[in-house]
């Protein structure tokens, strides 16, 4: 799986993407159900259960059901994928994933032809995730893409980094990761994935219409209105760490930007 | 009793050790910023926890008129100790942010001018420059305890703009940032006269 995967990482082709260290990886995380700090998942996470974990696929799709994720890591193609990682509050990372194509898990299901959009959902377990205790966000959360961007062969179910399954903080045992829009997409420990013919809602979108967008792409020329996105800090840097250039799509441009043709990224954002 | 008891000890500490204790915050952090001890993403998390540090000075600051009317509590005498140093951690914060965050002058005024949330810290600090410029005796001396206490009455918005800057940079509503402006609020309410007796404050 490995080489024909140099290529796709490639927008970085000239680049050659260093990854973040495991420490920084999964030290340094937004998994609000586990606390708002960015310690808060690592400290937390612990008591996450996560076998046996099914995974609904339901609404437009010709088998729908629960699927077992033994069942779906059997049947899966597993690639790494070296990509860079872009939070929506400036922060980036270089994150060596595992794990096989979205595509090919809503094969698995089977995509009914009226079908547009993907919607996922976190897995609601306030006894084993004290977050959702709180009235922080609406849980459980919520993120979606359109069916175009989910069957991307970008648009990846991570279930490993560096070859080690998922930390729970970092989304276990199964997470999305769509490396051409803000981190916060990229939903994690997901239970449900629905087709549906119509936009689903999605949490921060909901939350604040105005901040985050549906698309929420990488995109260094729309600001958040209370910051922005121009430039980004590479975790790891230390006390001195240099702010560098954030780049159009996250860098995945030459194979993303004919999804957005013709649309206006100022007004979807 | 217990009253008297406290300010007896209270009256033994000097007040060097005030600004001691409050001033090796900083270079503890930077320490530990240095040195992994603020996890992966230090500046970030310095800037936060100096920023956090001036504004629990600026509400200990305003806590301490009524902790003397309501419980008898007599902190008095830590009072310029306590909003000095407040004011050195919105100076090293600012520093910080400039400094190590941003790095760039231009986006510096940018943010300034287009970010509310800094748009807001900035008001704040601005409040406090004459604040910290006259907390001297000469300077008290000079305008008259009138003019000067109501010159310091600037530290009411200072402080109330500090809380919004805090709750308006955070992503979501997190419980922190809201609990430190209820208690701004209720500090400040507590001068309101009809709350508070004569208008000593």
């Amino acid at each position: 799986a490995g080489a024909g995967l140099a290529a796709m990482v490639g927008p970085g082709r000239a680049e050659t993407l260093e990854p973040n260290s495991w420490e920084e990886i999964t030290s340094y995380n937004n998994f609000y159900e586990f606390g708002t700090g960015k310690s808060d998942p690592a400290e937390n996470a612990g008591a996450l259960t996560t076998r046996p974990w099914t995974v609904r696929i339901d609404g437009m799709v010709d088998r729908p059901g629960d699927y077992d994720f033994d069942t779906i890591m059997r049947k899966m193609t597993m690639e790494e994928r070296i990509y860079r990682f872009r939070c929506v509050e400036t922060w980036s990372m270089v994150v060596p994933w595992n794990g096989f194509e979205l595509a090919d898990l809503l094969d698995l299901a089977g995509v009914q032809d009226g079908a547009r959009y993907v919607a996922f959902e976190t897995l609601f377990r306030p006894t084993e995730m004290p977050g959702q205790r709180l009235p922080i966000l609406d849980w459980p959360y919520v993120e979606g893409l359109r069916l175009d961007e989910a069957r991307h062969p970008l648009t990846i179910m991570a279930t490993g980094i560096y070859g080690k399954p998922l930390p729970n903080q970092n989304g276990a045992p199964l997470r999305l990761v769509v490396p051409w829009k803000y981190g916060f997409k990229s939903i994690k420990s997901v239970v449900r994935i629905t087709l549906t013919d119509t936009q689903p809602p999605t949490t921060w979108n909901t939350i604040g219409p105005d901040e985050y967008g549906f698309y929420a792409n990488v995109n260094p020329n729309v600001d958040h209105p209370r910051w922005s996105q121009a430039t980004e800090r590479r975790i790891g840097g230390g006390l001195f760490s240099r702010r560098k250039p954030t780049l159009m799509f996250n860098g995945y441009e030459a194979e993303v930007a004919s999804l957005y043709e013709g649309m206006d990224l100022k007004k979807n954002y | 009793m217990v009253v008297v008891w406290i300010n007896d000890r209270l009256r033994r500490i000097p007040i060097w050790a005030v600004y001691l204790c409050g001033g090796l915050y900083a270079p503890y952090l930077f320490w530990q910023g240095a040195t992994g001890g603020l996890g992966v993403e230090p500046i970030r998390e310095l800037e936060r926890a100096l920023g956090l540090f001036a504004l629990k000075l600026l509400v200990a600051g305003l806590a301490i008129s009524p902790a003397r009317r309501l419980a008898g509590v007599n902190l008095l005498r830590f009072r310029r100790a306590v909003g000095l140093l407040a004011f050195g951690y919105v100076c090293v914060h600012l520093l910080v942010w400039l400094v190590l965050d941003v790095q760039s002058l231009p986006l510096i005024w940018a943010d300034i001018v287009k970010r509310p949330y800094v748009t807001i810290g900035m008001a704040a600090f601005v409040l406090l420059i004459p604040l910290a410029a006259t907390s001297n005796d000469r300077s008290l001396r000079r305008l008259g305890p009138v003019r000067w206490r109501r010159l310091h009455r600037l530290v009411y918005p200072a402080v109330l703009l500090a809380g919004l800057h805090y709750a308006t940079l955070v992503k979501g509503l997190p419980i922190q940032p809201i609990a430190w402006l209820a208690a701004i609020s209720f500090l400040l309410m507590l001068r309101l006269r009809p709350f508070g007796r004569p208008s000593r404050v």
